[in-house]
């Protein structure tokens, strides 16, 4: 059980002057996010609260004003600082091969199944810049599964789409990967799959050739297509629990039966209304399969 | 004056220090505690087993939208930063803050933006001056801070940090913290009765 928050204090109780404050900042807050929605229709209402607030203030100290109100007046006037805002609050910090003991175990468990299928469909929802993308499809180049796999890459930031279809990742990160990818179960020379250009790495082309970036809002859009795997990791983390409910649906009614569903190693299905439809397969690995 | 969060924080010698503080609390504690304790990215499990061995309070690592229950010891996981929400938790994978993911400032201005005066910050043995300026903020709301005496700290970093930017802490040698907190969490008890008459 929770533990309730502030009651009104019971009178000879000392007062505290900001407990007993309204939340001004938090009305604010909401209705800045309502303006956003109604002007631009990117819809963050329904967004983690203390998460957002932290990312409206940074924007708020960056362009050097003070409060909430101003913050408003400056994004709803001017798209080009939506669009900043937008950056925001798409957090879009990723990597190649994260939590490698998850790659390890999506070859272990999900492969066998993908092999039993002529054809593969994969989403990424909430693929950032691509680092999962390409990582996904190293793996099933590997394991001889690429050519018939067709992968959606989707974000609802089309300048991290941009980035994710150059394919050029920041060459000083590339220890961390190779260290990443053998750690996850890879196959060959991490190297032989980029070459430093263009001040970067450089990915081998032929890794998105069956991959389509494309924009897609999990909050306001609709399912797209079926699937056979939907990956989203640490995108729901940024929802409230309602709206990961909400998109949860969406997943559940992207999937085909005995679908795989993966989240972020720090994700549950717990308490959503779709959890008794799958099934854990290998925990902790955050891997789902669909099974009614 | 009722409390509603213990946020807690530490990096080097972290791990017996929390043995101690949490192993001298009884099971039926009743504040939440949420830990942010720095290492390294795989060494979550071993921590909880560590943490739980010690106390009669249940901890568990946080998975992101848990509730914050009494009784329980909530351990930020490595790599994310750890957010206090009303009732509850979330996490974000945001850039570290200084050099730090989870940040013990990030956890402790979530924690006292959310509870206000209903927070207890306390700071513990630490390499590194994480946790000072969430402390001042934590007090800034409202809430109240308890700082390990450096004296008695593995690595005094941390706590002379934090007591450089919050002069008015209360500064407690380890052994005296549970004591302390639990007699905070008494005011605490005896302030919802009062509520509940
Ligand atoms: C932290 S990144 C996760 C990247 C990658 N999946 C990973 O785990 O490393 C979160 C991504 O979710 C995207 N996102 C946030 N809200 C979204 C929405 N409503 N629809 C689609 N993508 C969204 C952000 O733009 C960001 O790129």
């Amino acid at each position: 059980m929770a533990v309730p928050i502030t009651e009104a204090p019971a009178t000879g109780a000392e007062p505290d002057p900001l407990a007993l404050k309204p939340d001004l900042e938090r009305i604010e807050i909401e209705l800045l996010l309502e303006g956003i929605f109604r002007h631009y229709g990117f819809d963050f209402r329904a967004y983690a609260y203390a998460s957002i607030r932290r990312r409206l203030w940074k924007r708020i100290d960056e362009e050097g004003l003070t409060s909430m109100s101003a913050l408003q007046q400056r994004v709803l006037h001017e798209p080009a600082m939506m669009e900043k805002l937008l950056l925001d609050l798409s957090i879009n910090v990723t990597a190649m091969f994260r939590d490698p003991s998850f790659y390890v175990t999506f070859r272990e468990h999900v492969v066998p199944l993908l092999r039993t299928y002529p054809f593969i469909r994969i989403w990424h929802a909430g693929c950032s810049t691509g680092e999962e993308v390409y990582s996904m499809a190293m793996l099933l180049r590997e394991e001889g599964l690429y050519d018939r796999s067709r992968i959606y890459a989707t974000d609802i930031n089309e300048v991290v789409l941009q980035r994710a279809k150059a394919g050029i990742f920041p060459l000083d990160r590339m220890q961390e990967y190779t260290d990443n990818y053998m750690r996850a179960g890879g196959k060959r020379s991490f190297s032989e799959y980029y070459t430093a250009k263009y001040g970067g790495a450089l990915f081998d082309h032929s890794l998105t050739k069956n991959v389509v970036f494309s924009q897609h809002n999990l909050v306001t859009d609709r399912s797209f297509s079926e699937f056979n795997v939907v990956l989203c990791r640490n995108v729901l983390i940024y929802f409230d629990k309602t709206l990961q409910s909400k998109v949860h649906s969406l997943f559940y009614d992207s999937l085909a039966m005995f679908g795989v569903l993966v989240l972020g190693s720090k994700e549950t299905l717990r308490f959503m209304s779709h959890e008794e439809c799958y099934q854990q397969i290998a925990p902790p690995e955050k891997i789902f399969r669909k099974v009614r | 004056m009722p409390y509603s969060i213990v946020a807690m924080g530490t990096s080097w010698g972290g791990l017996s220090a929390m043995m101690k503080l949490l192993g001298g609390l009884p099971a039926d504690f009743p504040i939440p505690i949420v830990v942010v304790q720095h290492r390294s990215k795989d060494s979550d499990r071993l921590l909880v087993q560590l943490l739980q061995d010690a106390t009669p309070l249940h901890v568990c690592e946080v998975e992101d939208k848990d509730l914050l229950l009494a009784g329980s010891v909530h351990v930020a996981p490595a790599n994310y930063h750890l957010l206090v929400e009303q009732g509850y938790l979330s996490l974000t994978t945001e850039e570290p803050v200084r050099y730090s993911r989870p940040s013990i400032d990030v956890m402790f201005s979530s924690a006292a933006d959310t509870y206000r005066s209903e927070t207890i910050g306390v700071v513990l043995t630490g390499a590194n001056e994480d946790g000072s300026s969430g402390l001042a903020y934590i007090v800034k709301r409202g809430g109240r801070a308890l700082i390990q005496d450096p004296k008695t700290a593995e690595i005094p970093i941390m706590p002379d940090a934090a007591v450089k930017a919050v002069p008015t802490a209360e500064v407690l040698p380890l052994d005296q913290l549970a004591p302390r907190l639990l007699e905070l969490s008494r005011g605490a008890a005896k302030a919802d009765r009062r509520t509940a008459v």
